[in-house]
């Protein structure tokens, strides 16, 4: 089998799943499970055999010729538009960590979702949604990309709402939809602006062909001042602001936790959010190309600062959440931010490392809590938790080893690699002379002690100590479908990092092979990517950081572990800001007043006054004065012109009675078989005369 | 063959033998008089597939017939389709007996009421066939009749108003039309749609004695067909009838109002205005463009402000019908050459599909709407909450189709949109940055009516709705097969409209 086929056929298996699910299966809740199981297990199986394909072919050769194979779609003038698939060396790095945490998700939906009502229609979702990533990572082009892109967000709007008799549900479902949809018809104006200028989608072109790229960076665009590159790079990106929940479109994510655990942690952690990040590091060719300021180009610019401003912003109010999920829900805004701030400064291979990382131990942090959910019977309070370590220690094992990742925990984490790369890479711009390198390098490495913080803050707060409520006296082990996920996780949330290390790092560097993943990710651009020299400075105050913030949280709140109904220590600390925390600066309110409730009334009032007020006044106006003026006429007739022409037409009228009487009976079918009859004569007629008898 | 020959007739006028046998048959065989309308409706559906595939695409008109009809003005029987109007035909045959279907449940004079319908298929259908301008006109009246007396008779409370605006509002419009179509018939001895494409509808010099310039009578010409055609389309502001209308004509009546009427309008602009009036269309674009995007703005804040489910559908109608007449202004630009040809066939197929594809799924959205209405007798979008877990099939359709009606990518109505914003942006930059507000207003008021209907915790009121009947589901499985099939596989329908296109805009 050939490669491409191979990813033409990965696709067909959740969309399969989907329909027999939702058409057929949905009474059978173990026939759904399986089948929507074996189709994901089908589709990992194909990509794993591709990303193997893909290492066996090396970088380079890969890069050089990716695997391309197109379908056409939509002819249109002299031409087609074509959709197909396209396998380089950064489709191969997503491909391995989405087919690995899809399935492992799946296996473990079995366990979390065990008992719910709607159990069939959940796999259905999840299948579609699994669809919907394999589509985007292997899509050629940007016309694809969002295609499966609003899949995905279809299933995000489905799955947050699952639960949708709670109106918290519904209400965060639709808010994800929105929000989401502001950024992506920015970007689809992107897209059509980028179509309508150099005829075609496919990344080969946009992202490749040097010549394209360099007119794209000299046109200028309709906004002045900016290049057509420029322009739509950040039309793109602001998609990606909103799929990855980046300030100021963040406000979905959190509320996004109302949906079950597993799409937590598939859909708003692992994957859909990173297909954001994904969309600039693809397009990334674009958004660096042509010249800019001394910081670089407007769109890297946007991203350096949107990204680390978001980074540090989120961790901020991850400080300060109560809810086991909701942290990990800023913590993955703030995780996201990282990698696009990294993106703004130019560390192109650092970005996608981290997001794989972060793929990894993210999704491992979510099924972790959604364990400790179960055990705890459905209750997500921290404050309620406590001493959990006892009751379920694989799920406490795996979690400090996902916590431990996030934190970057020095040398046996992955996450320690991944965002030490890219605090490593902003220093190095900030050393270069730029402001946006300091500034992404000082926001970062702030961020990144406040994760070590609030992770310790939920370890301890979750595991440590004695149980704080009934629940927690009574939590449990979770079976097996949730832990294996779990171990299978925790592996590569500590291991995977290895592929990543720098080549001059000490002893580990040659040992593992110096730095795979940099040459075989970067390979992508077809460019020569020079390494960051290894440097001591920053690299000593992530460890620094990762560790005092580590040990502050456990300081604060392991060692004397929360007593029962006592209020966060942290909240005496910090006073009013710790409630301006708590309640995530009051965004949402902001966006309420001034951009939802306007925009009800607005529609109310453009029906009442324009439609109903203006447009048919008019009308009815009009309508008046034709009745009034013949009323006027009617007067006319009556005062001025009577006598002889009046009984003149009372003859008329009375003979016209009686003849319409036969024929005006005041039935609607007569009037229709009337002239329904002679309409039927008249075409027999020709029909008679045409055939000339 | 006689048959082959003779198809669009057959097409056209087989609903009206279908009508004629409805009114003998017994007033109180309901059931009969059903069946057999609906059995009667699929042969013209089946003549218009047969049509179809049998369509040389990209080649004019085909399957034309001729016939004497008023030889002393020039006016004859000409029928025939092409690349254009052939997919408008399907849509047709296919939606009379879906909303058949969907009016069973009709009990009161049924008689009447499913002769008048077969009634409106041929109206319909006679505006998309006609090559003769008179017999353009002739039909384009004749739909109307049977529509008004649909809403009259079985429409809601508010059928008086609602009927009579519609009456009015549309025959103002054709009068204009009327009266155009004389003046081209007096000063160039003919009707004939083919003839005057080629040539010009003034080609010939004549004012018919009239004290005015060529050109003047030229623009008012223009002027009375845009005005027809955009009130039945409806361009904004002319579109205040249609809310109403639908608000008030019984489910399938809406189904069809929305699916096929509109289309009229939107299918006379590419027929008659753009060919007849290059010139002047050109000239007129830019404001043609801006009222495609007002009505899509202001026709989706006016969906947000609606608390009637169907009242909302009827105006998310409005903003759809927005993007067509996008798509037109580039198209009429396009043909004076001003410009690049990929530009120019997205934007006029992008507007053609969404012609297509706001029929169907806004036809599905109405017969939604009925399904509902006839169970729970509201329409109030205050009243409903928790319907997906009373009625798990239903709910699942609503959504389907409410996606479709979005623009979801992979169903029906992305395509299209995507390629008229890529059309318009181009040659109206400013207008397509707007039309993304309307895009996101959308997305709101669709998404906010779902919640309103289907989520949430069940009022006891609700709790023993019976679920969507398998009637129902046949009715509405069609059209939920065409949104998936155009929106992964848009192939199916573009390449007969991209070569009718081409040869529309000679590109």
């Amino acid at each position: 089998m050939t490669l491409d086929s191979m990813a033409w056929l990965m696709l067909l298996p959740p969309v399969l799943a989907f329909w027999l699910i939702v058409l057929f299966f949905n009474r059978w809740k173990r026939l759904s499970h399986w089948t929507a199981i074996g189709a994901a297990f089908i589709s990992f199986v194909l990509a794993q055999g591709i990303v193997i394909a893909g290492l066996r072919m090396g970088a380079e050769a890969l890069a050089e010729r990716p695997i391309h194979s197109l379908l056409p779609w939509l002819p249109t003038g002299a031409t087609v538009l074509s959709l197909g698939v396209w396998i380089d060396p950064l489709t191969v790095a997503l491909l391995f960590f989405v087919s690995i945490t899809v399935l492992a998700i799946f296996v473990y939906s079995v366990g979390y979702m065990h008992g719910d009502p709607k159990y069939s229609r959940f796999f259905a979702f999840i299948s579609l949604f699994a669809f919907g990533m394999f589509g985007l990572v292997v899509a050629d082009d940007l016309l694809m990309l969002f295609i499966f892109w609003e899949i995905m967000g279809l299933c995000s709007y489905l799955l947050i709402g699952f639960w949708y008799h709670k109106p918290s549900a519904y209400r965060a479902a639709v808010k994800a939809f929105l929000t989401t949809r502001i950024g992506d018809v920015f970007m689809l104006l992107g897209i059509a602006y980028l179509y309508s200028q150099t005829g075609t989608l496919s990344y080969d072109v946009l992202f490749r062909n040097h010549e394209v790229l360099h007119r794209l960076a000299t046109t200028p665009s309709v906004i002045g001042g900016l290049s057509v590159a420029a322009l739509a790079g950040l039309l793109l990106f602001a998609g990606t602001v909103g799929k990855s929940a980046q300030f100021p479109l963040h406000v979905w994510l959190p509320d996004a936790m109302e949906g079950p655990t597993p799409v937590s942690a598939m859909i708003h952690a692992a994957t859909m959010v990173s297909a954001g990040v994904y969309l600039v590091i693809r397009a990334f060719p674009l958004l660096s190309a042509g010249l800019g300021g001394a910081a670089g180009t407007p769109p890297k610019v946007a991203m350096g600062v949107i990204g680390a401003f978001t980074a540090f912003f989120a961790a901020t109010i991850a400080v300060a959440q109560r809810d086991i999920k909701r942290v990990l829900a800023y913590s993955t805004i703030s995780q996201l931010g990282y990698m696009i701030a990294a993106l703004g400064v130019g560390a192109y291979v650092a970005a996608a490392f981290h997001l794989v990382a972060h793929a990894f131990f993210k999704a491992l942090l979510f099924l972790g809590s959604g364990s400790v959910i179960v055990g705890m019977h459905h209750h997500q309070d921290m404050m309620e938790m406590g001493g959990l370590r006892k009751k379920m220690p694989i799920t406490f094992w795996t979690f400090v080893a996902g916590g431990f990742a996030l934190s970057g925990f020095p040398i046996i984490t992955a996450g320690f690699w991944s965002k030490d790369e890219i605090l490593a890479e902003a220093f190095h711009a900030a050393m270069g002379g730029s402001w946006l390198g300091w500034f992404v390098y000082t926001l970062l490495a702030l961020g990144a002690l406040l994760t070590a913080f609030y992770t310790m803050r939920q370890i301890s707060l979750t595991f440590l100590g004695e149980p704080r409520s009934e629940h927690a006296e009574h939590a449990h082990e979770t079976p097996w479908t949730m832990t294996a996920p779990l171990v299978v996780l925790a592996f590569f949330a500590l291991t995977f990092g290895f592929v990543g290390v720098p080549e001059d790092f000490p002893v580990l560097g040659p040992l593992f092979g110096g730095n795979f993943f940099h040459h075989f990710v970067g390979a992508t651009l077809m460019e020569e990517m020079e390494t960051t020299p290894l440097n001591w400075v920053p690299l000593t105050i992530s460890i620094v950081f990762a560790l005092g913030g580590l040990y502050f949280g456990w300081w604060v709140y392991g060692r004397r572990p929360l007593e029962a109904g006592a209020p966060d220590p942290l909240e005496r600390a910090l006073g009013k800001l710790y409630t301006v925390l708590e309640n995530k600066y009051y965004v949402d309110e902001f966006y309420d007043r001034l951009f939802i409730q306007p925009t009800i009334r607005l529609g109310a009032w453009v029906y009442k006054w324009i439609d109903r007020g203006v447009i048919d006044g008019i009308l009815h106006t009009v309508a008046k004065a034709a009745v009034v003026s013949g009323q006027l006429f009617g007067w006319v007739d009556r005062v001025v012109i009577n006598g002889g022409v009046d009984s003149a037409a009372r003859g008329v009228g009375r003979m016209g009675e009686e003849g319409r009487r036969g024929l005006q009976t005041g039935l609607v079918q007569d009037y229709i078989f009337i002239l329904a009859v002679f309409v039927i004569l008249f075409v027999l007629v020709y029909f008679v005369r045409g055939a000339g008898l | 063959m006689m048959l082959q020959e003779h198809i669009v007739s057959f097409i056209l006028f087989f609903p009206l033998l279908g009508a004629v046998i409805i009114t003998l048959l017994p007033r109180d065989q309901k059931n009969l008089i059903r069946w057999f309308a609906f059995l009667w409706s699929l042969v013209p559906l089946v003549l218009a597939s047969w049509l179809w595939l049998h369509l040389e695409v990209g080649s004019g008109y085909q399957f034309v017939e001729r016939a004497e009809w008023f030889p002393q003005i020039g006016a004859a029987y000409a029928v025939g389709v092409d690349g254009l109007s052939t997919p408008l035909v399907f849509l047709t045959t296919l939606l009379v007996p879906l909303a058949l279907l969907v009016s069973f449940s009709i009990e009161e004079r049924v008689k009447a009421y499913f002769a008048l319908f077969l009634f409106l298929e041929v109206g319909i259908i006679g505006v998309f066939v006609s090559l003769d301008l008179l017999l353009f006109f002739l039909f384009w009246e004749i739909g109307l009749i049977p529509m008004y007396f649909l809403i009259h008779i079985w429409g809601g409370h508010n059928r008086n108003y609602a009927s009579f605006k519609f009456f009015v509002y549309t025959m103002t419009g054709s009068l204009l039309m009327l009266l155009a179509i004389q003046v081209i018939g007096l000063t160039q001895h003919t009707f004939d749609i083919v003839l005057l494409t080629e040539r010009g509808p003034f080609s010939r010099v004549g004012t018919l004695g009239l004290p005015i310039a060529m050109g003047t009578l030229k623009r008012l010409a223009f002027w009375a067909f845009t005005l027809a055609f955009a009130i039945k389309v409806p361009v904004w502001p002319f579109h205040t009838w249609l809310p109403d209308a639908h608000t008030e004509a019984p489910t399938a009546g809406s189904m069809l109002l929305a699916g096929v009427l509109l289309k009229l309008g939107a299918y006379g602009f590419f027929r008659l205005v753009l060919p007849f009036f290059p010139q002047e269309a050109a000239s007129y674009a830019p404001i043609l463009v801006v009222l495609g995007l007002l009505g899509l703005i202001f026709g989706s804040l006016s969906a947000l402000g609606q608390w009637d489910f169907k009242r909302l559908v009827a105006y998310s109608s409005v903003g759809h019908m927005g993007f067509v007449i996008m798509g037109v202004a580039v198209a009429a630009l396009a043909q004076v050459g001003k410009i690049d040809p990929l530009t120019a066939s997205l934007a006029t197929e992008g507007a053609v599909l969404q012609m297509f594809t706001h029929g169907i799924s806004s036809a599905a959205m109405f017969a939604l709407v009925g399904v509902l209405y006839e169970r729970a007798h509201t329409r109030d979008l205050h009243q409903f909450g928790g319907i997906w877990t009373v009625m798990p099939v239903y709910g699942g359709i609503l959504l389907f189709a409410t996606m479709a009606s979005l623009g979801l990518p992979g169903l029906a109505g992305f395509v299209s949109e995507f390629m008229v914003m890529r059309g318009v942006w181009p040659v109206f930059t400013g207008v397509a940055a707007f039309a993304i507000l309307g895009l996101i207003l959308t997305a709101a008021y669709l998404l906010w009516m779902l919640q309103r209907v289907l989520h949430g915790p069940v009022d006891e009121r609700w709790l023993k709705l019976p679920e969507i009947k398998a009637r129902e589901v046949v009715a509405l499985a069609p059209l939920l097969f065409l949104m998936l099939l155009t929106g992964v596989w848009p192939s199916w329908i573009m390449n007969t409209i991209n070569a009718a296109v081409v040869r529309l805009l000679g590109l």
